[in-house]
């Protein structure tokens, strides 16, 4: 298997990342020699394995934990919104979304 | 009532020896925290690290000081660690290495941050890192690389590469790490320190910024197994409201068990990680190390952990998939860098997200997108989760046979900066050691057994059951006991 630049490009879009026309190329030379190594992955027979996706799941079954649906924070709007780049009575300024 | 320690004997104090003369008021946290500030200062062009902020941690150290006076003082009152720069902290800023979060200023602490500062830890600043923790030379900081205090034209390791430079150097008694796929056991290793990893769940996730939320754990680095189990005693534990992977199990002395005899202990050794991929150099230290363990009255099991080799690509599928996942919250509205130009919403996210991250970051969002997306799944990210139970399967099939497992941390001792940075899957290769126990979730620590080509140091990684930390750092504890390769310093320091 192969990746070809059509298939950088629809990824980049994907992943939301604008890319050079040379950082794309070097990008497929990179992620193909990356997929070369992930050859020897996929012949491996699996047929019946459960996926782990977690590894606390060893330990037994242990379903992900949901704490009850109450305030447990005060507000923290300011000090949250210090850091963001555009602000503006309280809310995040993004670029216009509907003209 | 002082009587003061010279400079020379507080730089040599382990954790547990200076947090007794801070108790007994042989020196103040502010003297002590002086004298590493000074140290960190003095050292910076080594580049371990990307924030330190005398006046913040003066005053941490005061309010030690005022707690020791007042007889409220925590186990760890004074002792000043640094956190690498993975860990959010409201009184620094927090960049994970990442241009992205250039000055980011956190609104809480993270949890381990929280844990240690309730035990009166002083914070001594915030450590150089690989971009988002992805990385095994820290050469992916946005904020410069950083260098091995053995030789400074070769790597520390990553990506907590600040951390084990800084502990190498004595800048700083010890300091926080984190570890997804070896990243505070392989820098432990290169730098000549020891580090543990916990078992996956034992410390809180939250406020540690998000690499890969299934593998990612947080542990210590320091001189000692003994200052390890100091540090990580505090620093574990639940954090079930927070952290939803958090295991709820109670937090451990994790020093109750260090003096124990190691007579009659099985260590299991994997022959595969004694292939033709390992070093010479590497080997010899590690086998003169088992040697050791067999003077000590343990057994040497040969075991097979035979997915080692497919432990590459499964943890480098499932590790971007996860991180491509995580770091779309990057999107430049809420936090961090937002680009100057660009024509809409869209155009925003993607040229923020160009200018934001660096080159490995892209490469591995690039990697998990693709993965993850639409007719390609099941191929790579379910078949490799797949691949990443039989991993943990054959752990387990091993420790039906042995204690604990040793062997290398990595295949050969720190390589010169440079040398592999444009090389990324050459980087991925050299992680062979150190990715099945993260995949399985297994504690892991890399402890100094020697020196090996160009005298750098070689470290020997020990992997325990889970939940079997103690365990692992009374062997550790046993070996440096009776050796003295943790204690070896570079020279200049």
């Amino acid at each position: 298997m192969s990746l070809t630049s059509t298939d950088i490009a629809r990824i980049a879009n994907l992943a939301r990342l604008e890319l050079t026309p040379a950082h794309s190329e070097r990008m497929l030379v990179q992620l193909n020699s990356f997929f070369d190594i992930v050859e020897q992955m996929r012949a491996v027979d699996t047929t019946g394995v459960e996926p782990l996706a977690h590894p606390v799941a060893t330990l037994g079954d242990i379903a992900l934990r949901l704490r009850d649906d109450v305030a447990s924070e005060p507000n923290q709007r300011e000090a949250n919104q210090r850091s963001a780049p555009e602000v503006q009575n309280g809310l995040f300024l993004v670029p216009k979304v509907i003209e | 009532m002082t009587s003061k320690l010279s400079q020379t004997e507080l730089h040599d104090l382990n954790v547990r020896e200076l947090a007794s003369a801070l108790a007994n008021k042989q020196i103040s946290a502010v003297e002590a925290a002086t004298h590493f500030l000074d140290r960190s200062e003095a050292h910076s062009d080594l580049g371990a690290y990307v924030d330190l902020n005398r006046e913040v941690t003066l005053a941490q150290a005061a309010a030690a000081d005022a707690r020791i006076a007042a007889g409220t003082a925590g186990a760890l009152e004074g002792v000043p660690i640094a956190h690498k720069d993975i860990f959010v902290t409201k009184d620094f800023v927090t960049t994970a290495g990442s241009r992205m979060l250039s000055g980011y200023r956190s609104p809480f602490d993270a949890t381990v941050v929280a844990r240690l500062a309730a035990q009166g830890v002083v914070t001594l600043g915030k450590l150089n890192c690989d971009e988002f923790a992805m990385g095994s030379a820290n050469e992916n900081s946005a904020f410069g690389s950083v260098s091995n205090p053995w030789d400074r034209s070769r790597t520390p390791g990553g990506s907590s590469g600040g951390s084990a430079a800084a502990v190498a150097a004595g800048l700083v008694p010890a300091a926080t790490g984190t570890d997804t796929g070896g990243s505070i056991r392989q820098p432990a290793s290169f730098c000549g320190v020891t580090g543990i990893k916990p078992t996956y769940g034992r410390a809180s996730r939250y406020g540690m910024v998000a690499f890969a939320s299934s593998l990612d754990q947080a542990g210590p680095l320091a001189h000692s197994a003994e200052d390890c189990a100091l540090l990580l005693s505090a620093l574990c534990g639940p954090d079930l409201d927070r952290d939803s992977t958090s295991l709820d199990v109670p937090a451990e002395d994790f020093t109750r068990s260090l003096a124990d005899s190691v007579a009659g202990l099985k260590i299991g050794v994997p022959k595969e990680f004694f292939g033709e991929g390992l070093a010479p150099d590497v080997r010899s230290a590690v086998d003169a190390a088992l040697k050791e363990y067999e003077k000590l009255g343990a057994t040497l099991v040969p075991i097979s952990l035979p997915r080692t080799e497919l432990s590459i690509p499964v943890y480098y599928i499932i590790a971007p998939a996860e991180a491509s996942s995580n770091l779309s919250r990057f999107d430049g509205v809420k936090f961090g860098h937002r680009a100057k130009d660009y024509v809409d919403l869209v155009d925003m996210y993607k040229k923020t997200r160009a200018e934001g991250f660096g080159d490995e970051v892209k490469r591995r969002i690039m990697i998990g997108t693709y993965v993850l997306s639409h007719g390609y799944y099941d191929a790579y990210y379910l078949q490799a989760q797949k691949i990443r139970r039989m991993i943990a399967d054959d752990f387990a099939q091993a420790f039906l046979q042995c204690d604990v497992i040793a062997g290398p941390v990595a295949p050969t001792v720190a390589w010169k900066l440079g040398d592999m940075s444009d090389d990324p899957v050459a980087n991925y290769l050299a992680d062979i050691f150190t990715l099945p126990a993260s995949l399985a979730g297994l504690p892991g620590m890399s402890i100094p057994v020697g020196f090996g080509a160009h005298q750098m140091p070689v470290g020997m990684q020990l992997i325990g059951n889970y939940l079997q930390e103690s365990k692992l750092l009374n062997v550790a504890h046993r070996f440096q006991q009776a050796t003295d390769w943790h204690a070896k310093r570079p020279q200049g320091f």
